[in-house]
């Protein structure tokens, strides 16, 4: 018995774990597909009534503006990212004194809430109080930047606020990166007389890939989970500007009171990050069993 | 630039030094950037209402007043309750020390058991778990709600840290998982001929050594359910509600005067946990989270 019970061990110790994300995760996920497929409203209902929700779903303008706006907040927000992070992880790269300092500075944001984060950039993107008053008080009284409260600005503000918060994150991945480059191989290609500008061209950052890829992968989820800075910055608005598939998924659950819709728009989010984290995952799983 | 090193080789003297200091002048305008809204918080908070209409944005206050700050602590409204942050910073400690303790230790154990003591099947749970980490939260957000209600658990504190430990968990594997397949497998082999067990060798071999990872772990946990917004503002009512979901309340107020003194300090008050964390213990963070990510 006690034999038994000590080779089972390391399968107890991990049955608790495998039955929360079986229940919790993949139990929740079919839920929510069963659920996007009904004509559940206040409350759910369990008559499958085939893609009715899709439908609804994509003859909405409103989702039709919230998934667009995650696309094009998507896209501005990684690839700034990412090329203001590998612009600023090459600069600090370059033997300077103060890297602790700047490196903290950079990072910072990292640490806060969207929603704190949020609440400062509203103040300062408010048009009668923050940066546009102040460029006017300095004698530019035709100064304009209002983008906060302009329907086909306002999403840019929140690609503003999401980059301050992510950047340095991808500036420390990519300086992480920089280092681990042998250092053998530089100083010989520094010896030949290449200069600096192409051995960062020609050897370091293509021996990156991977750490490109992580950022990618990091960011792109970040984007499609974003929530916090909208609710915090715009509130979806002005209209449904600013609206994301987050924040389209959580007014149809909790104040619409239309479950199915809200199902049916959770499982497409799903579906996008899948997309995209598969096949990431797959690569990597199978890189560590060769 | 094209013929213009950055750094050493060839150049003149005079050129590089000129480079040298744009690069100074670079960094230090991204650090203005990244600084600003810190400062403009922080400045803020410390003004009389009437100095933030009449005065600019990046103005120093003129006179320093903490009015704000005590009014975001202990006055200011979230909705129709008057208290300030006070009892939401509460929550969210009550809510955070539990769920970042018992993800941490559930997942040190795990992550034991998928780096040292593998068998059939491993793998492939493993991989059920990281699938796991990446699913967007809107997809178990109905279910969640409605299994915390037949519970009795919605809207509850203990209901919270559930949700919090749940989801955390394939991060916690994950960290330990990684960190653990680095200690060599003969270790174990020898104390198990040693006639030491499962927990023995936990306990007095990987826990002690442990310490690094354990403090990436907390600090990543720390951060995700402390910020954490979504199933805060889902799950929780007025009693429970964390500090980022009274934040957002007191913020987006719309009765009476807007008082922006008030809602910097609250967000500094709200955000103050997780920035001093990270600036005391933020190095060994990042050492920890890029050595796996740069690895990985």
């Amino acid at each position: 018995m006690t034999d038994w019970l000590s080779r089972h061990v390391p399968k107890i110790v991990l049955a608790p774990t495998f039955f929360a994300v079986l229940l919790f995760v993949y139990g929740f996920i079919a839920w929510t597909a069963w659920v996007s497929l009904t004509r559940s409203k206040l409350m759910p209902r369990y008559e499958i009534d085939g893609l009715i929700q899709y439908d609804r779903l994509f003859s909405n303008p409103r989702w039709d503006t919230a998934f667009n706006n995650l696309f094009i907040f998507g896209a501005l927000f990684i690839i700034i990212s990412m090329v203001l992070g590998l612009m600023l992880a090459i600069f600090l790269d370059q033997k300077i004194r103060i890297e602790g300092a700047l490196r903290t500075i950079y990072l910072y944001p990292m640490a806060l809430s969207m929603i704190v984060t949020g609440t400062a950039w509203k103040w300062i993107l408010n048009p009668g109080l923050g940066i546009q008053a102040m460029v006017q008080g300095w004698g530019f009284p035709n100064f304009k930047f209002d983008w906060l409260i302009d329907p086909k600005m306002a999403l840019y503000t929140i690609v503003l606020a999401a980059i301050w918060q992510a950047s340095g994150f991808v500036m420390a991945l990519f300086l992480a990166g920089l280092r681990s480059v042998d250092g053998e191989i530089i100083k010989a290609a520094q010896v030949d007389g290449i200069p600096t500008w192409r051995v960062y061209t020609a050897i370091i950052i293509p021996s990156m890939a991977p750490i490109f890829l992580s950022a990618f992968i990091v960011l792109a989820h970040l984007a499609i989970k974003s929530f916090d800075l909208v609710i915090a910055l715009t509130g979806g608005g002005p209209g449904y500007a600013t609206d994301l598939p987050a924040t389209y998924m959580y007014a149809m659950a909790f104040s619409r009171g239309d479950l199915g819709q809200a199902a049916s728009s959770a499982m497409v989010m799903m579906g996008v990050v899948f997309a995209i984290v598969v096949p990431y995952l797959y690569s990597e799983l199978r890189a560590k069993h060769d | 630039m094209t013929d213009m090193p950055l750094t050493r080789s060839s150049g003149s003297l005079i050129g590089r030094r000129v480079l040298r200091w744009a690069l100074y002048a670079m960094l230090c305008v991204f650090a203005l950037y990244y600084l600003l809204p810190l400062f403009v918080m922080v400045t803020t908070s410390l003004k009389s209402l009437e100095e933030i209409r009449t005065g600019s944005l990046v103005a120093l206050p003129r006179e320093i007043t903490f009015d704000a700050w005590s009014k975001a602590w202990s006055g200011a409204c979230t909705g129709i309750q008057c208290e300030g942050l006070k009892p939401f910073f509460w929550n969210s400690i009550l809510i955070s020390v539990p769920g970042v303790l018992i993800s941490t230790l559930i997942g040190a154990m795990n992550g034991y058991v998928f780096a040292q003591w593998r068998f059939k099947g491993a793998n492939l749970f493993f991989a059920f778990l990281l699938f796991g980490c990446f699913i967007p939260f809107q997809v178990v957000l109905l279910p969640m709600a409605r299994m915390l209600g037949i519970f009795g658990m919605a809207g509850t504190i203990p209901g919270l840290i559930f949700v919090h430990t749940i989801y955390g968990l394939g991060f916690t594997t994950l960290f330990f998982r990684n960190y653990y397949v680095t200690i060599p497998h003969e270790l174990v082999r020898a104390a198990k001929i040693d006639g030491a067990g499962f927990f023995r060798i936990f306990w007095s071999i990987f826990l002690p050594l442990s310490l690094p990872i354990c403090v990436v772990t907390i600090i990543w946990q720390f951060t995700q359910i402390w910020n954490d917004f979504l199933f805060g503002v889902s799950f929780s009512s007025a009693g429970s509600q964390p500090v980022t979901v009274a934040l957002n309340n007191i913020v987006n107020s719309t009765t009476g005067v807007k008082e922006y003194n008030v809602d910097m300090a609250a967000a500094i008050i709200a955000g103050l946990p997780t920035l001093l964390v990270y600036i005391v213990a933020g190095k060994y963070f990042i050492r920890g989270l890029t050595a796996g990510s740069v690895k990985g």
